[in-house]
Order: C-alpha cells, then structure tokens, then sequence
C-alpha cells in the first residue's frame, strides 16, 4: 500500500496568499500528476470548510478526463458546490452525458449517481435520458446504481419521476436477477413510498415471492431493506403471516445485528396477526426469539444499547420471551454507563417472586458502585421492586435499611425518597423503620428527599414522638427551601396540627403566615389559603379532607401507554424504537417537492401580485379610512397596495380626561415607517387642536417618535375634527425590559400636550404587532429551513383560528395580505397524506431584528387555520401570533 | 436514511465529512461538538444524541468520532453495522491502529471507499477483499485489474464476497475455535452468570469456488444421529458470517458455505450449559474494623488437564484507593500494587493445569477525611489456555467439494481466553 510520507496531509497547509492563483495554474497543468494533486489539495479545503468555490471552473475542466481516480475527485468537489453555482454545473452536463454511456460500466455507474447528487434542478431534465438507460443497463452495478438514483431524483422532481415511468421500472426491478439490484430497488421504492405517502411499494403475491427469494441472496444490508419493507406488508391472514415468519426466522442467525433486529420486528408484527388459535407456534415463535435478542448483549456497547432499548418494548409487550433471561441483564462492572442503565430497566420489568431474591443482591451490589446517578438507579429500582412483587416488599426495605447504614449521602437521600412510596403503597405497615429515617435528617440535603422525609413526618405524626421538633427544624428555614420542601412543610405542619392540636398551634400559625403572606410562589399561597379557610371554618372537615385516604399507587411510573407501545412495536429497529417516541415526534418531513417547483409559484405570485397593484393600486386606497394620505398615494409602489394595512383604530381616551378631545389611535407602518395615527375629535366649545407635543413612556418595542411635535391635519377647531400623524423610530433606551418568561406587554403609554390649550392627557394603546414587521424580513428558503430546524421546539406556539372571511381561505390571497404586512411568503406545499390540505411557510422580521417563522395550515372547504409559530424570542412569540391571527380575520 | 458521515478528532475538528443527502449541513459538525465532544459525555451517555430534532449516531475509534447524522427514523442497529465496517474496511486499507495522520494522509482514498460503500445514505458493498479489486491507490497493476464488467458482477454478484478463479498451489484451510469465558462470581460464591462466547475464525486458501460443509458436536445434531456416541455440547444460539446459508442451518442445521478467501469470521455461538471452568478462585477480603488493614487472601486453582497449561495469566486484586503499602506473599509468578489500577495484579506467564497457589497480602490504609466506604470492584481475571474449550466444542469435520476434487489439508487449533472474569468480593 502507497502509504508513504507524502500523504494527503501536506494538501492540508494553510493556504497563503496567491495560492489560489498557484492552485488555478496547477489545476491548468499539462501534467497529470500535477493536476490530481491540485484537484486533491482543492478537495482538502474543502473538509476543512475552506472556500474553493471560485476555482469552480478551472476544476471543472479537469473533468474531461481518462483517468478514473481524477474523474471521482472532480465529481466530489462537484457535489459540493454544484448547488453555488448552478449555471456552471450545466458546462458539466455534457460530460455526465457522455460518461453515461462509457464502455466502463464503472464509470456509467459514477455519472448516473454523480448526476443524481447534483440537487440543481435544471441538470434533472439532462438526466432522464441517461437515468432511463442506466435502468435498463446490462451491467447489474449500473442498474442497482440507477434504482437509487430515482430516489435521489424523486427527492428533487417527483413530478419528472412520475412523468418519465421511473415508478414502473423501479417495480420491475424487484424482480431483477441480481439480488443487489432488487434490494436497491425495495431501498428506493420504499423511500418513495415514505415521502409521498402513497402506496407505490404494493406488495403483491408474486412480488412478496420474489422478496423472499432475494432475502436469501443479497448483502445484509439488502437484508435489512427487504425485511424492513415486509414489515410494512399486513399478511392477508394468518396463515400468510406464519409462512412470512417461517421464511423470515433464519435471518436472526445473521452475524449482522441489523438484520437480527429488522427480522424480529417482521415477527414480533406478524405475530400480532396470527391470532389466539394458534397459540402453539406463537409459544414457539416466543421460544425462537429469546436466543437472538440475548446475543446481541454480545455485540459492541453501541448495539447493546440499541438492543437494549427494543427489548424494553419486547418486554412490555411479551413478556414471556425473556422471562426466565434475567441474569443475562446483570450488570458487568466494565459494561458503560448508559448500558448499565438500561439493563437495569429491564431487570425492573422482569421481576418477578421467583427471582426477586437474586435481584436484589444485585441490585444492592450496584449500589455500591461509584457512578452516582447509577447508584441512584440502582437504589430506587429496590424501592420500585417493593411496589412491584408485595411479598418481597419487606426484604426490599431490608435492603434499603441495610444501605441506609452505608451513610453515604446519595444513597440515603434516594433511599429516603422509595421508603416513602413504599410506605404509599402499603399503608400502615412498615412505620417501624421510621426511627432509623429520623437518624438520617441531617444528611438530606436534596429538596426531593427533604420533601419525602418530611411527608412522612407529617404523615405519621402521632408515631413519632417529636414529630413538632422535627418539623419546627425545618421550619427555621423555611424561606430559603425549595418550593417542593415549601408545599410538604405546609402540609406536614397542617396533619401535625390535626393530629395534635395542642402543642403545635403556634407552629402552624407561623407556617400559614409564611406561606400566605411571605412567599411570591402562587401554589404555596393558594394552599395556605385553603389550609387557612378549612381550618378556621370546620376543623372536622380539614381533617377528612387533609387526613382522608390516599389513593394507593402502582409501579407505572416507567410503563408506556398501551396505545403508544403499540405503535413503537411497529417501530421495532428504527430510531423510535430508541427514543420510545413515534417517529412523527422527530422526523420533519420535508415532503416531495419543497424544492423546485415551489421557487416557481413563488416569482409567478410576485408577477402577479405587482399586475393587480399597477391595476387598481390608487382606488383602493381611497377607501382607507378617510386619511389624509391620497394625496401621497399616487406615487405609491409598495407592493400589494390592495392590502395595504391600516391601523386598527380604537377609542382611547373621552373627553373628559382630555380636555374635550375624543381620539381613536392605531398603528401602522406606511412606507416602512411606522406611525401612530390618531383622529381627533374636538368635543371642546373653545380650544383649537393644531399642535401637539408627543412623549412615549418606555415600552417593550424601544418606540419612541422621530420628532416631539405634530400637526393635527386639518387644525380642529370645537367641534371639527382631524388627523394627527406620528412618525416612530426604535431605540434601545426607549426599551423597557421584558422579563424572561413572561410575554411582551404590547401596551405603548402615550402623552400628548395640546400645545395651543396647554393641556396634558395620557392614553394608552396597543401595538399591533405586524406594524413593526420589517420590510426586508424576507428570508431565503434555505436558511428558513435551517433557523425553522434549530428553533427548540419549546418555543412553539400555536394557533387555530376559525371563521376566517373568505379572502382568508385563499392561500393567493393570504400570502398577498401578508406580504403587504410584512410577513413574507416562503414555501407552500400539500400535506403528504393528507387530502386537501396544504401548509403554507412565512418569515417576519422586525424593524428590532426579532425573528419569527410561521407554518399555517389550511384546509380545503374549511374556514379556519392552524398557526404554529417559532421563534427565539419567546418573550414576543404571543404578539407575533396575535398578530397572524388578527391579519387572518381582517 | 443516513444523511451524512463525519469523523471528528478529539477536538470536534472535522476531519473527513461526506453528505450523502442535504437535509443536515455542516453546522450540525458544531452542535455536536458542543454537546457531545465538549461535555466529554461518551461512555456515560447514550451513543445516539437527539440535537433539534437531527440524530447523531457515534462510535470511536482511538480518539477520533465517527458520526452518522441523519434526520429520519433510520434503523439505528444498520447505522451502527455501518459504521463499525467502515472502520473495519479503514483498518483494512491503513492498518489495525490508523490515527489521525493516516486519515489526512489518505483522505481522498478515504472519501472513495465512503462514496463506493455509501449511495444516497444506503450502504452498499464493504467486502474489503472486493473493495480492494477496484480501489487500491493506483498500486494494482493494469494487467491485474480485472475486466470492468467482471468487477461489477462481482461487486454486485450473489457471492459478492469471493472472485472466480482463485487459485492456490496448497488447499488449506486454518481452522481457530476461540472462546471467551465470561463469568461473575457472586461475593458468597454464587454463579451469577457465566457463559462461552467463541466464534470459529478460518483462514482458507482454496481453489477455485468450493463449498464446504462444516460440523461442530452441536447436541441437536449428534442427537440426531443415534451411532455417535461422543459428547455434544448444547449451543444456545449462533450467529454466522453471511457465507452461510441460514435456510439450510434452520433446516437441518447444517452449516455449508463458499468461503471468502483468506481470513473471516464463519460463526459466533454461545453456550450456558454445563461450562467447564479453567479457573477457580476462592477470595477472602476482609477489611478491619477502624478501616486502617485490608486483608487478602485468595486460592486459585487450575481447573484443567495437567497435559495443558495457561498463559498470560492476570489476576488484578483491588484495593482501596488510599492504599499506603502493600505485603504480599505468593508462590509463584510476580505480584505488586499498581496504583494507578488501584489493584494488586498478579501475572503469571505460564500455569500449569491443576496446579494451585495461594496469594496473601496485608494491605495497610492511609487514614482519610472522608469515610466514604470502599466500593469493592471485583476481582478480575486474564488468562488464556490453548487446546482448552471452556463449553467442550470441537470441530467434528470440514468437508471440502470442488470440482477439480483437489486435496485439501486441514489445521485447527482451540484457544479459550477470558471474557469478562469477575468474582465480586
């Protein structure tokens, strides 16, 4: 092997300056040697996130090329930055076309799978022909690269792919010869079937057929495509199901873990199928399944893991299969943590009487161990074992007991907190160890613990003789508990007073007063308040209600709905089998077709959108609310004029706080300004409103006006009226600070001086939101896709907003309607599944630089959409919904 | 599908990237190193992070990651199958200890084999003896290439792990039965769980496309046929290299198969029953009452024929980890604490079958601050014994057919180590 000292490193030095150059003229060379160095030292810029795009074309030309290992390297940088620079990819496309049909099958493979990674959609329509060949090529390496590459093209032009027949040649190479191609063939079909929603992977009986021969033939991982599209396949009946099975049953000997795990789904589903009466084979499938899902506890930690992970849904679902295999999930001292973890879940689920003994040395063996956080879990699985199995529950509390000694602090805050959903679950029957608890008190420090201790105080006051004195320990320092501690004190002081009226009066007048007058936690004041309330109007009821009977509680803290484990099991050997969540949680599908077609709609949108302004742009805004804009208007080229916003007027103030004015305010932004518009009525019998002086108080937007003084247009004398205009800018010392967590108040306090009367009034005024949207808060496609993905999916708020006027049910007229607000169009797509319905992507920006991003869905022949809002600024996310909403119903 | 493959060095730099679909780009390289590299979670947390809805799968290799990043409901177990070939096929191609340095030095090579084994996020072909045909740095001579369409139909042939026209002056084929003996010893002498993990390795030079049938003295076999009267081991479960017809084996159990060529893996089983111990060792820890001593004692006895002996015997004892000095008495072999494994390990490099000895030692303790109880790790053993199987298995027969008839001569050696070898105290 050529692993000389002169590796591929040295194209790794930092490029000083003129090296472009240096680069260009090597990429230039007449050598060969040269030439691959350079397209080589080019690629390695690349991995490193370097730049090269501007050599673009001098790396192109090397493509016309004998050389294989040149070609290849061409064609990767290729990849790379076809999608930069679409118009010089097409300088490549005669080359792809001619390497497509090379006497090297080799090499026709390259171009057809190069081709199909070359996301410009202009290249697709060069691709067909070549696509269509490769196809039917005679060389199965050619036509297995092919079949993938329809699914490369289905993911840009599902259209062209349906259009050219792609689908049916795909179908028919199921029935290929070669065993590759078929698995190919079922990965892509499979995948199309995924995005679009539609059933184009139809298993028929002569197609299952052909499946199952090819299972026996093709790569493992041709296994894994093949048996993972059966798993989608419902048998006709049972008997089906069982001849599936028995074909499928082999496959879990395969040394590859992935086929292991894709075939014991295909079981575990069609088990489901098989029905009661034929509960012998089912008893014998259940036998045949528990040797494969232990070996691979032998595989790597990575696979363990994912293994680990089904079982725990194997478990729940069949018990059986792994009843009697405990011991194989005892814990290795080497094993890594997140392995450990897990088996320790399952050890939980396979407890039973027969072997809770074992599992208890074993368990308290772990908690002796150094990892906290699995000591821990180790500690509380005890207690969940009591819960479990109640005749082992006194052996549990043994074992807690015994570690209690241990002293050491984690171990006895966990224990502390099992004992007390011991003690839940099995009233009245272990008190007895209360006493070594109370030894404990001073090493909890942890609220969890704290709290737990403290229920059981208070819960078995009158077994424990200095029950006050403990709790009055506590209650020294109480402000500074945590509000889990805060609520048991509460609670624990109130049964203590019950239980013991006498002694314990002071302490619990002191707890209500702290916790009804002291604290700022909204919970804790409630319950203060009704202990209160119950406790000085009728005792006897504080005590049914405080001392009543608790409801016993079950170990389900870990057990997964029916419902949802049904789904997972269908999930078998997929990420959400790993993550215990459908995949709909997880997986943004970004349907066929958001690419291409869409950008088209887009600019055809925009045409039309700037015909109908040229049309009646002037006419409709002589209806705006009687103005005095008209006579700006004329000149008016803001896009989408038919929608142009207008404030929303509200009464703000009467004439009695005004000094005889009445004025409705509203803001709007007008020729990317923003502007609180007022119109004043003058109610007054003597002043005349001409000049006004304006100051805005802080707000949370930063608003403040461009200038202090406005004209009333006309001047309104008693009993005219007119129209004041104040233009705004945003500044941060106008910001008043939202606090984090709660929403952006929209109110703006204004302050006007007439300055002819010299009278001072106040009003306030909600901002609209969308009047600060910014008028360049356009977004590209693709970094909305980017920012829309790394939005946690905490700050998502929705919506659904019903009774939308019919201009609002027109997506067309949406996106005008919005675009003339701010809110700009990004994408619109159908719903894969989903007849009618169609989800539509805006961006806004504010004049502050917030960012919000929006997906609405509509429905066909239904008035109403669904608004899921994102954004990081969480604090104005509510306004920014109120806003879409609001433009909505206009 | 798998959206792209990345490897990052210790720092998070990316070292090699390849995206094979562009649902993710390369800012998700940052929210990994942010969240994985940086918070050094490896070991602790899961190897599959969810970052905004992206999910990383990873393994390591040395110090370098090995990420797979997609954004759908991939099937993990594949994910990770792929990424363990694709270090088996670097390995392969840079040697078993490939760093850094190879990887930048071959970088291009590198992104080849990804681009060759990869389509679209679909691994393909990673046989490395196919691979090599057709990627090999330009060092093959032409004349050595092999037909293009010749390649292809092997690249994508129903035995796509073995090229026509092999030939070899001697038939041979090496047969190693390897096992691992995993055993955890409870602290009262209980057996908690003790298993044989082997896997036949062969190493065959055969001519031409033979098939091979192979038997083990599998007891569902032997039963079957009444004559054989010879001890049959009772195999739990098996696992075999994709040479082997798996219907057959459900069938009749019957293992039959046309090798690769060279070294492979044929089979793993695992075996619960009826375990011969190589070795058994009784301890006796006893710590004193003012945590000051520790006492040790511990009596190993070679469980086998004395016609066979083991080697590399590690016997690694722990301590508590203020350990101040230790005394030990032994017979035999060399023992001392090693304090950075907070251990005493005992190595013996040669133990003969039944032999006995007896280790002692007197560890006193630097008195701490802290009174945090000693955990008590267990006692864990190395050693390897050859011509020993610790489930019984041996090789009943490898029958070879082609059809030039050719002898072939056949090699096999048994070698049992220890697994995982735990007795807690």
């Amino acid at each position: 092997m050529a692993l000389g000292k002169e590796g591929d490193a040295r194209f790794f030095t930092t490029q000083k300056k003129g090296e472009m150059h240096e680069l260009r003229m090597e990429l230039h060379s007449s050598d060969r040697a040269i030439k691959v160095d350079a397209v080589k030292k080019v690629i390695a810029s690349m991995t490193v996130g370097k730049d090269v795009s501007m050599l673009f074309t001098d790396v192109l030309k090397c493509v016309q090329t004998g050389n294989i290992e040149l070609k290849k390297l061409v064609y990767l940088y290729l990849i790379n930055y076809a999608k930069t620079q679409p118009e010089l990819t097409l300088l490549a496309v005669n080359t792809f076309v001619k390497d497509a049909s090379d006497a090297n099958p080799l090499i026709r493979a390259l171009a057809v799978r190069t081709m199909g990674c070359i996301r410009v959609d202009r290249i697709t329509e060069y691709l067909c022909e070549p696509l269509s060949r490769a196809l039917r090529d005679d060389d199965p390496y050619v036509r297995k690269t092919a079949a993938v590459c329809v699914a490369k093209l289905y993911d840009i032009a599902p259209d062209l792919v349906v259009e050219r027949g792609f689908l049916e040649t795909l179908h028919d190479l199921i029935s290929d010869s070669n065993p590759s191609v078929v698995a190919n063939g079922v990965a892509a079909l499979s995948e199309i079937a995924e995005t679009s929603g539609k059933d184009v992977m139809r298993i028929s009986a002569s197609v299952l057929q052909k499946l199952l021969a090819a299972l026996n033939e093709c790569t493992e991982w041709g296994q894994v495509f093949i048996l993972d599209s059966l798993s989608k396949y419902t048998p006709a009946d049972g008997r089906e199901a069982e001849g599936i099975i028995e074909r499928v049953t082999p496959r879990l000997q395969h040394a590859n873990a992935a086929v292991v795990m894709s075939a014991v789904k295909v079981i575990l589903s069609y088990m489901e199928l098989m029905g009661s009466q034929n509960s012998d084979s089912i008893r014998a499938l259940t036998r045949k399944l528990a040797p494969p899902l232990v070996t691979l506890l032998n595989s790597e930690p990575e696979i363990q893991y994912v293994a680990l992970r089904n079982i725990n849904l194997i478990v729940q679902k069949r018990p059986h299969i792994l009843e009697n295999e405990i011991k194989v999930f005892f814990c290795k001292y080497n094993d890594p943590i997140y392995v450990k973890m897990e088996k320790l879940e399952i050890i939980i689920k396979l407890v039973s009487e027969k072997n809770i003994e074992q599992v208890l040395l074993e368990l308290k063996e772990y908690a002796t161990e150094v990892d906290v956080d699995f000591v821990r879990k180790a500690v509380s699985a005890i207690g969940r074992c009591a819960v479990k199995l109640e005749r082992a529950a006194e052996r549990c509390i043994g074992v807690l007991l015994d570690l209690i000694q241990t002293k050491v602090n984690y171990v006895v805050q966990e224990s502390v907190i099992v004992i007390k959903d011991i003690f839940r679950r099995y009233p009245n029957r272990y008190e007895s160890i209360i006493a070594t608890l109370c030894d404990n008190l001073d090493t909890l420090d942890e609220p969890l613990a704290k709290a737990s201790m403290i229920w059981i105080i208070g819960e078995y006051a009158e077994r424990i003789d200095n029950a006050d004195e403990l709790l009055d320990t506590f209650l020294e320092t109480f402000e500074e508990e945590d509000p889990v501690v805060q609520l048991q004190l509460l609670t624990a002081t109130v049964k203590c007073f019950l239980k013991d009226p006498d002694d314990t009066q002071d302490m619990v007048q002191r707890v209500l007063d702290m916790a009804t007058e002291e604290s700022d936690n909204p919970d804790l004041r409630d319950r203060g308040f009704i202990y209160w309330r119950l406790l000085s109007t009728d005792p006897e009821a504080a005590k049914m209600v405080v001392l009543g009977d608790k409801p016993v509680i079950e170990d389900d803290t870990f057990k997964l709905d029916p419902a949802l484990l049904n789904v997972l099991i269908g999930q078998i050997a997929t990420l959400s089998s790993v993550y215990h969540k459908p995949p709909e949680a997880f997986v943004i599908r970004r349907g066929a077709g958001t690419g291409t077609t869409n950008e088209d709609d887009d600019e055809e949108d925009e045409d039309d959108y700037e015909d109908e302004n040229d049309v009646d742009g002037g006419a409709d805004l002589l209806d705006m609310g009687g103005l005095s804009v008209n006579d700006q208007s004329q000149d008016d080229a803001a896009p989408g004029s038919r929608f142009e916003p207008t404030a929303p007027m509200n009464l703000v103030t009467g004439p009695e706080k005004s000094g005889g004015l009445e004025v409705l305010a509203g803001f709007r932004q007008y020729r990317n300004t923003i502007r609180l518009e007022m119109e004043i009525n003058n109610v007054s019998a003597n002043h005349v409103v001409a000049g006004l002086a304006v100051q805005l108080n802080k707000n949370a937007f930063g608003l403040s006006p461009s200038t202090q003084q406005v004209m009333c247009e006309p001047p309104a004398g008693p009993g005219g009226s007119g129209v004041a205009v104040i233009e705004l800018v945003t500044t941060p010392n106008m910001l008043a600070p939202v606090p984090a967590g709660q929403p952006a108040n929209p109110q703006v306090q204004v302050a006007i001086k007439n300055m002819t009367s010299g009278n001072v009034f106040y009003f306030a005024v909600n901002l609209n939101f969308e009047a600060i949207f910014s008028s360049d808060g356009a977004m590209e496609r693709s970094s909305f896709i980017e920012n829309w993905k790394s939005i946690d999916d905490r700050n998502e708020l929705y919506a659904t907003v019903g009774d939308l006027p019919s201009e609002s049910v027109d997506i067309d007229l949406v996106q005008q309607k919005f675009q003339a607000s701010n809110v700009f169009f990004i994408a619109r797509r159908p719903v894969p599944n989903a007849e009618g319905q169609e989800v539509v992507y805006f961006s806004m920006r504010t004049v502050t630089d917030m960012e919000f991003l929006a997906e609405l869905t509509f429905k066909q022949g239904v008035n109403a959409c669904k608004i899921c809002l994102k954004t990081e600024n969480a604090t104005y996310g509510l306004l920014a919904k109120k806003a879409l909403e609001d433009l909505l119903r206009a | 599908m798998i959206s792209m493959i990345m490897v990052l060095n210790q720092k998070g730099d990316i070292m090699i990237s390849r995206q094979y679909r562009d649902d993710v780009g390369r800012a998700a390289a940052d929210s990994f190193r942010l969240q994985v590299v940086a918070a050094k979670e490896t070991g602790t947390e899961a190897p599959v992070k969810r970052i905004e809805n992206c999910s990383f799968l990873y393994t390591r290799h040395l110090n370098m990651y090995f990420v797979a990043l997609t954004r759908s409901n991939v099937n993990p177990a594949l994910v990770f199958e792929y990424l363990f070939q694709l270090i088996k096929i670097l390995k392969a191609y840079l040697g078993e200890e490939f760093d850094e340095t190879a990887m930048r030095n071959n970088m291009t090579l590198i992104y080849e084999l990804m681009d060759e084994t990869m389509d679209f996020g679909y691994p393909q072909n990673c046989a490395v003896d196919v691979l090599r045909l057709y990627i090999n740095l330009g060092t093959a001579k032409p004349q050595d290439e092999p037909e293009p369409s010749k390649l292809t139909s092997q690249i994508t042939g129903a035995i796509d792990w073995r090229r026509e026209g092999i030939r070899h002056k001697k038939n041979e084929v090496y047969i190693d039965v390897l096992e691992s003996v995993n055993l955890l010893l409870s602290s009262t002498g209980n057996v908690l769980r003790n298993e044989v993990a082997g896997s036949v390795q062969m190493n065959t030079k055969l001519t031409g496309m033979p098939e091979c049938k192979f038997g083990l003295n599998d007891k569902l076999v032997i039963e079957k046929d009444k004559e054989d009267r010879k001890p049959s081991v009772d195999i739990d479960d098996c696992t075999f290299h994709r040479c082997v017809r798996l219907g057959k084996f459900d069938a009749d159990r019957t293992i039959t198969f046309i090798p690769p060529d060279g070294e492979f893996e044929l089979m793993r089983y695992r075996v619960t029953d009826n375990i011969n111990l190589p070795f058994r060792i009784i301890p006796a820890v006893q710590e004193s009452q003012n945590n000051t001593k520790v006492s040790i004692d511990l009596k190993v006895i070679a469980n086998f024929s004395d016609q066979l002996f083991a080697t590399h015997v590690v016997i690694k004892i722990p301590v508590p980890k203020n350990t101040s000095k230790t005394k030990i008495k032994h017979s035999f072999g060399r023992a001392k604490y090693e304090p950075e494994q907070q251990a005493i390990v005992w190595r013996v490099k040669r133990f003969a079958g039944k032999a006995q000895c007896i280790i002692n030692a007197e560890v006193d303790l630097m008195p701490t601050v802290r009174s945090q109880p000693w955990s008590r790790p267990p006692i864990n053993v190395e050693f390897q014994v050859p011509m020993f199987t610790g489930s019984g298995v041996h090789v009943r027969f490898l029958r070879v057919y082609d059809k030039s008839g050719y002898h072939t001569n056949r090699w096999v050696r048994y070698i049992t180590k220890a697994g995982s070898y735990q007795i807690r105290i």
